[in-house]
């Protein structure tokens, strides 16, 4: 279908129903109920879920296929923000032409970038990608929010006031952002007994042009021309020595995973009409990194898994209190609740980011291959339950040509 | 032909689909029928509490985060009552908020806008939150404050002292307790004058981002008007840890008063750095040299330690004042927490309360209602003396403190003394003041949401 082979529309499809049943799949608890803390079925934690799947595919079409680790790409997520929260100001809320112009402009900004970054490899391109990410952050922080020349607005963030021009607004549309007169925040939530669903239009606007993009990511990495991505990062040398210059391919891998981030970047102000300087800070560019990792580098579900995880952690452990704890220990003896509740206290709430730590380096030591090896593994595992082991390694070297 | 026998199995499959018909219609409009963003329906009502938990002022956080839950006790008729028993407006009983028990959830805001609005909708959409509370930076202060106002619910803000939140960026739906950029450069001149004399040559050193450069603004603006000079003024990168390359100029510019407008960790360093200069042993111009660090918190007045001997500066609140809400106020945090509350866990604390309060005088959780109720609200007894509401910019206005890094402290929390009580008629301003956005800057419309 659509061009792809069996295993891949599978996985496609797989991915089409995991994010259009996202807002039931993620609310398995009733909302009433002690569990009810763990449910992820809100629209703002949706939408990051699937902004964030889409910056990290794009970030894997780069380091999972070149091998090129760019410790810089929020820089492109800030510019697609910026240029978003530009267009709603300046034109109207309509989020279509704000998510073209920031994909355009992230893409340009990532030619410049790429181009000279691309001059080097290995360590050396990670730190010049660092150097320009850190510089467009201070550029956004501080130097482009002067009073006189105000492009960034600085530490408060770039938002759209009620004087704007907003040329094309009219009085009959949401004052938010919004695809033809859809405000991004309207949401249907269903009741169904003790449960409750939210369905958000801005969460499916995400999901549909997730769904493209994955769809896109597919296609470049079964293409030729993601074979030849695959060939940088087995041996770049040998390529070189038959002849071949392979800095255009990087280059143009580079301008590609830089324009899927401006694309979450303009999702990003498209569903909250805010562009903040920290979403270009290092962290920010670490962060995509080990989503990309966690996930399992050069794998297409991977980098969306991985983005889940970490947000999920971000959002919903940080968010468990002492109190909360105190009540779900609250049947055992006073004593040992309050050693429960002591012992658990370091890895919630702020301590959310312990947590996160202690899991990637148990996925990083014990799964190198990420959440997907772990599901992989999983799998081999029950069918060798099974059909016994017929997947063993044949033990045999063979020659590779 | 027909088949009138009733079977078991028959009425059971009737009366099964005509339940079902009959509840469809309530799945699907049970939650349409709240008139505004998270109307509290049940038994209790959900406040949020976004302060940041991580990052450079996760102190200020976690003494505001200790803050507010002692006035959810209090709200709730726990604890000893507090500023209950002090507070001029009587509508609070102790029953919690309009007889709804009071609960809360938390949230990290990490000082930085998107965390902070992440934080906040997530409490706004999953938990229901009527309220949004805290904050240690006017950054996210003002995010937040947008975002409140889109989602139609109330936002009391934190410490955050910049002109812009209640300037600029006002917002209908927003309000601020704590002091501004203004207010402290109004309170201090005339104490830095009669201190330091009228013919000072001052040096700043600002931390490069909005907030420094109102507050840069303001002190320039309020110490020229007493006949100081400004010999130079110099933006700090905000990531900065050493200010020694900043602090070796100072020395040789001719100037004989630092002022540093810097906050949290930043102080702490650049203090620490001045320190070391041996800026204040030195003379120049035939004067003393002098430090003067225009915001000051007691949890920095801790982090930079010996360093702050003599050095002026202005707060909101301290827990020295000697008025019955703070004696109040300071009673109660320290018998539950063992130390005295700092002045970012006191703007939340009143805060808490001044919502609750508004609500009880409201008779409705509608924020709209509420904003009415708080807009020129006068009252008294939270612990910063006789203070205002007012209407026009949702900003509070009462006494500022000036106060000086003490010269012998007696224990570990009594680091700053109080040098003089500023009047609220002297840090008054319009509401149109050119500082905070001019003739143009307006409140917009209260939201309710839907």
């Amino acid at each position: 279908m659509l061009g792809l082979d069996k295993k891949d529309t599978t996985l496609l499809i797989i991915v089409a129903l995991l994010t259009l049943l996202a807002p039931f799949l993620l609310n398995p608890f009733p909302s009433d109920s002690a569990m009810a803390q763990f449910n992820a079925g809100y629209p703002d934690l949706m939408q990051r879920f699937v902004i964030f799947g889409i910056f990290a595919v794009g970030f894997n079409i780069l380091f999972g296929l070149t091998g090129y680790l760019s410790f810089g790409h929020a820089a492109f997520l800030g510019i697609g923000s910026y240029s978003a929260v530009w267009m709603f100001k300046l034109f109207s809320y309509n989020v279509i032409p704000a998510i073209a112009l920031s994909v355009i402009m992230a893409g340009l900004f990532s030619l410049l970038i790429g181009f000279i970054s691309l001059r080097r490899s290995g360590i050396y391109f990670s730190i010049l990608t660092l150097a320009f990410a850190q510089m467009s952050f201070a550029l956004a922080y501080s130097v482009l929010s002067n009073p006189k020349f105000n492009l960034t607005n600085g530490e408060t963030g770039l938002q759209v006031y009620a004087d704007d021009p907003q040329m094309f607004h009219r009085d009959g549309l949401p004052d938010l952002p919004h695809l033809f007169g859809l405000s991004m925040r309207s949401t249907y939530t269903l009741d169904m007994g003790a449960w409750s669903f939210d369905f958000n239009a801005g969460y499916y606007l995400c999901a549909v042009i997730m769904m493209i993009v994955f769809y896109l990511a597919i296609r470049i990495f079964r293409s030729p021309f993601g074979m030849m991505l695959r060939a940088v990062k087995s041996n770049q040398q040998r390529m070189n020595y038959t002849g071949l210059n392979s800095r255009p391919y990087t280059l143009a891998a580079f301008v590609i995973s830089g324009m899927y981030a401006g694309l979450a970047g303009g999702l990003m102000a498209a569903m909250d009409p805010l562009a903040g300087a920290e979403r270009m800070q290092w962290t920010a560019s670490g962060e995509v990194v080990l989503m990309t990792i966690l996930g399992g580098t050069g794998t297409l579900i991977g980098p969306v898994l991985g983005a889940g995880f970490i947000k999920y952690f971000e959002n919903i452990f940080s968010k468990i209190n002492d109190s909360v704890l105190h009540g779900w220990f609250a049947f055992l003896p006073d004593g040992m609740e309050d050693f429960v509740v002591a012992v658990l206290h370091p890895f919630v709430g702020k301590g959310w980011h312990l947590t996160l730590g202690i899991l990637f380096m148990l996925v990083v030591i014990f799964l190198p291959g990420g959440l997907v090896e772990g599901g992989t593994r999983l799998r081999n595992w029950f069918r060798g339950k099974r059909s016994g082991a017929d997947d063993k390694p044949s033990g045999k070297t063979e020659p590779a040509e | 032909m027909s088949n009138k026998s009733v079977t078991r199995r028959g009425v059971l499959k009737t009366g099964a689909v005509a339940g079902a018909g009959v509840a469809l219609p309530t799945i699907f409009t049970a939650s349409s029928a709240s008139a505004f963003t998270n109307e509290p329906t049940g038994g209790t009502v959900t406040l949020g509490f976004n302060v940041p938990q991580t990052g450079p002022y996760a102190d200020e956080g976690n003494d505001e985060l200790l803050a507010q839950q002692l006035a959810v006790e209090h709200l709730n008729g726990e604890g000893d009552g507090g500023c209950l028993n002090t507070f001029t407006s009587k509508a609070l009983k102790g029953n919690g908020i309009l007889g709804k028990k009071v609960t809360f959830v938390t949230g990290d805001t990490q000082t930085k806008s998107d965390a902070a609005r992440a934080s906040a909708k997530s409490m706004i959409e999953k938990d229901g939150a009527i309220m949004i509370n805290g904050g240690s930076s006017s950054g996210v202060a003002v995010a937040v404050q947008g975002l409140c106002q889109e989602a139609g619910i109330i936002f009391m803000a934190g410490l955050t002292h910049a002109n812009d939140t209640t300037g600029k960026d006002r917002k209908k739906n927003g309000f601020r307790h704590f002091f501004n950029a203004y207010m402290s450069g109004a309170a201090l001149a005339p104490v830095l004058a009669k201190e330091m004399g009228a013919d000072r040559r001052a040096y700043h050193l600002t931390a490069d981002y909005n907030w420094g450069w109102t507050q840069e603004e303001s002190i320039v603006a309020s110490t020229e008007a007493l006949g100081w000079e400004t010999v130079n003024t110099v933006k700090t990168p905000l990531a900065s840890t050493d200010f020694s390359s900043y602090i070796a100029p100072v020395l040789n510019s001719g100037a004989d008063v630092l002022v540093l407008n810097h906050y949290g960790g930043n102080m702490v360093n650049s203090l620490t750095n001045a320190i070391q200069f041996g800026l204040l042993d030195k003379v120049a111009n035939g004067k003393d040299f002098k430090i003067v660090v225009p915001l000051y918190s007691e949890l920095m007045a801790a982090g930079a330690g010996e360093n702050i001997k003599g050095v002026l500066g202005s707060m909101n609140y301290n827990w020295q004042l000697e008025n019955e809400g703070s004696k109040a106020f300071v009673k109660s945090f320290g018998e539950k927490y063992g130390k005295p509350p700092s002045n970012s866990a006191q703007t939340c604390y009143a805060q808490v309360l001044l919502y609750a309060d508004a609500v009880e005088r409201a008779g409705s959780f509608n924020p709209c209602a509420v904003v009415e109720a708080l807009e020129g609200f006068e009252f008294d007894g939270l612990g910063n003396g006789k203070t205002l509401y007012r209407a026009e910019d949702h900003q509070c206005f009462k006494d500022v403190l000036v106060v000086r890094g003490a010269q012998n402290p007696t224990n570990a929390y009594d680091t700053l003394e109080i040098v003089e009580i500023t009047p609220v008629d002297q840090v008054t301003y319009p509401p149109d003041h050119p500082m905070f956005g001019g003739a143009e800057a307006t409140l917009g419309e209260c939201n309710e949401g839907a």
